[in-house]
């Protein structure tokens, strides 16, 4: 069984239709990279995993969970599926530790000893555990995403979904959050990434899905689509983004 | 024109008892007020539909009317609909002071609701996704992420309207409540002094709000350069 699952999945913005027909699959221990120009519904694509994006067709399976099932227990399932932001979006008013704590006691029980020992332990692996006592907006941008990183790794998820995490960086601060995400993946962490960072991609994703109009216009292994993408418009877009 | 200013010495006690009734009345008012407020903002920014309508409607009305209505109608046609729904003989009193707080609460809610929902409405829509994404519930978002940001963000707003809020109990005079307007008013009266203590009460009420928008200003500036 297929840890993500979509099928036929259709959405409509009042008449405006963002994705057409979606389907693809992302199986246990499998890095898939979502590419595509701007606008093209990726972001809307992963959002519909944890079903933070409701959509009116097609089924999405996590885990053999239907996610729009109205008798799905959202929050449970959510907090299975960690997820990472484009802008962060750490919690302001709350310290680091705090940020990465809040959940594993208000959603998983925990103690808050157990969260913070859970929480040290993960902020130490994405080396920034002398920052704990600090609050987001005095960090830098790559410094808030590994937090993010930490703080979603922290809820123990069964998968990743990262909707560019790496888009609102300045570009010194890529690499260091490239880093935590290529380690993740050698280490076997079932991911969806929305990213337009080909670099990874060649490293550790296993398929590429490019994504145009809304719709899944290609979806390949990762030697398939660098080599020779069938669709006209891939070739174009790589075209466009690898001459640099 | 001979002005004595003894018989603001002589009633202080007096006075400091109606004070500290104002003072009770806005700080009750300004909390219940918030409560409510931040329900009513919830509501009116709830995608269910009835709710949201409801909640409109409810602020449109309590901003529509004068405050001195408000509490006219609570004090007077109340009784008689408690009357109409029991059937008692005569009409059951609710009281001045409880009259004033149930209708300052009521009133005020409308006001903080419009405040608290601008505060809502100010936090990025990321800041829910991220909630909801790490398995809160829309009742732990809102308490433990939204709100205090919420609240934060609009304190300066809160408290200036704490400060109106403040100034607008002295209406309970109309209900002949015994606020500290209420209090040198009966003075006043009794003692056919009314320029001194009018005076006297203006100076007081110009002094502490004065000072209070002072303190706003000054939190106002330190807030903005923690953001």
């Amino acid at each position: 069984m297929a840890m993500i699952e979509m099928k036929g999945v259709s959405k409509w913005y009042g008449t405006f239709k963002v994705l057409t027909n979606c389907s693809t699959k992302v199986e246990k221990g499998e890095v898939v990279v979502v590419c595509g120009p701007s606008g093209s519904g990726k972001s809307t694509l992963i959002k519909c995993v944890n079903a933070l994006e409701p959509f009116q067709e097609g089924t999405v399976l996590v885990d053999g969970i239907s996610v729009g099932d109205p008798k799905t227990d959202l929050p449970k399932l959510r907090s299975r599926v960690g997820m990472v932001f484009q802008h962060f979006e750490l919690f302001p008013h709350l310290t680091i530790t705090e940020n990465l704590t809040l959940a594993q006691v208000k959603v998983l029980g925990r103690s808050r000893d157990e969260a913070i020992e859970r929480g040290m332990k993960l902020l130490d692996r994405v080396g920034l555990n002398s920052q704990a006592d600090k609050f987001p907006g005095q960090l830098s941008g790559g410094q808030q995403q590994r937090v993010a990183i930490a703080r979603a790794l922290s809820m123990d998820p069964i998968c990743m979904l990262f909707d560019e995490p790496t888009s609102a960086l300045d570009p010194e601060m890529i690499n260091e959050v490239l880093d935590v995400m290529v380690q993740l993946a050698k280490e076997g962490m079932t991911m969806m990434v929305v990213t337009h960072e080909m670099g990874f991609a060649h490293k550790v994703a296993h398929r590429v899905v490019f994504m145009d109009q809304g719709e899944i216009v290609e979806d390949a292994t990762k030697a398939e689509f660098f080599g020779k993408p069938r669709s006209e418009r891939a070739q174009l877009f790589l075209s466009k983004i690898l001459h640099h | 024109m001979n002005l004595d200013f003894s018989v603001v010495g002589h009633s202080l006690p007096y006075l400091w008892k109606g004070m500290q009734y104002t003072l009770q009345l806005t700080a009750t008012s300004a909390v219940g007020g918030l409560f409510f407020g931040t329900l009513l903002a919830l509501a009116r920014l709830s995608s269910i539909r009835w709710l949201s309508n409801t909640a409109a409607g409810y602020v449109n009305l309590m901003r529509s009317i004068p405050l001195v209505l408000v509490i006219f109608w609570f004090f007077f046609l109340v009784p008689l609909i408690l009357q109409g729904i029991t059937g008692a003989e005569r009409p059951p009193q609710v009281g001045a002071e409880r009259t004033a707080i149930i209708t300052f609460i009521m009133f005020e809610a409308a006001y903080f609701c419009e405040i608290m929902r601008a505060g809502i409405q100010s936090i990025p829509r990321g800041q829910v996704y991220s909630a909801y994404a790490l398995g809160l519930t829309y009742g732990q978002s809102m308490r433990l992420v939204i709100l205090p940001q919420a609240f934060r963000n609009m304190l300066p707003v809160l408290l200036t309207q704490t400060i109106i809020l403040f100034q607008d109990t002295s209406l309970v005079y109309v209900i002949s409540a015994t606020d500290f307007v209420g209090a040198a008013s009966k003075i006043a009266q009794r003692d056919s002094r009314l320029v001194e203590m009018y005076l006297f009460v203006a100076i007081v009420y110009f002094v502490l709000c004065y000072t209070l928008s002072y303190m706003v200003k000054r939190l106002q500036r330190k807030i903005a350069v923690i953001r």
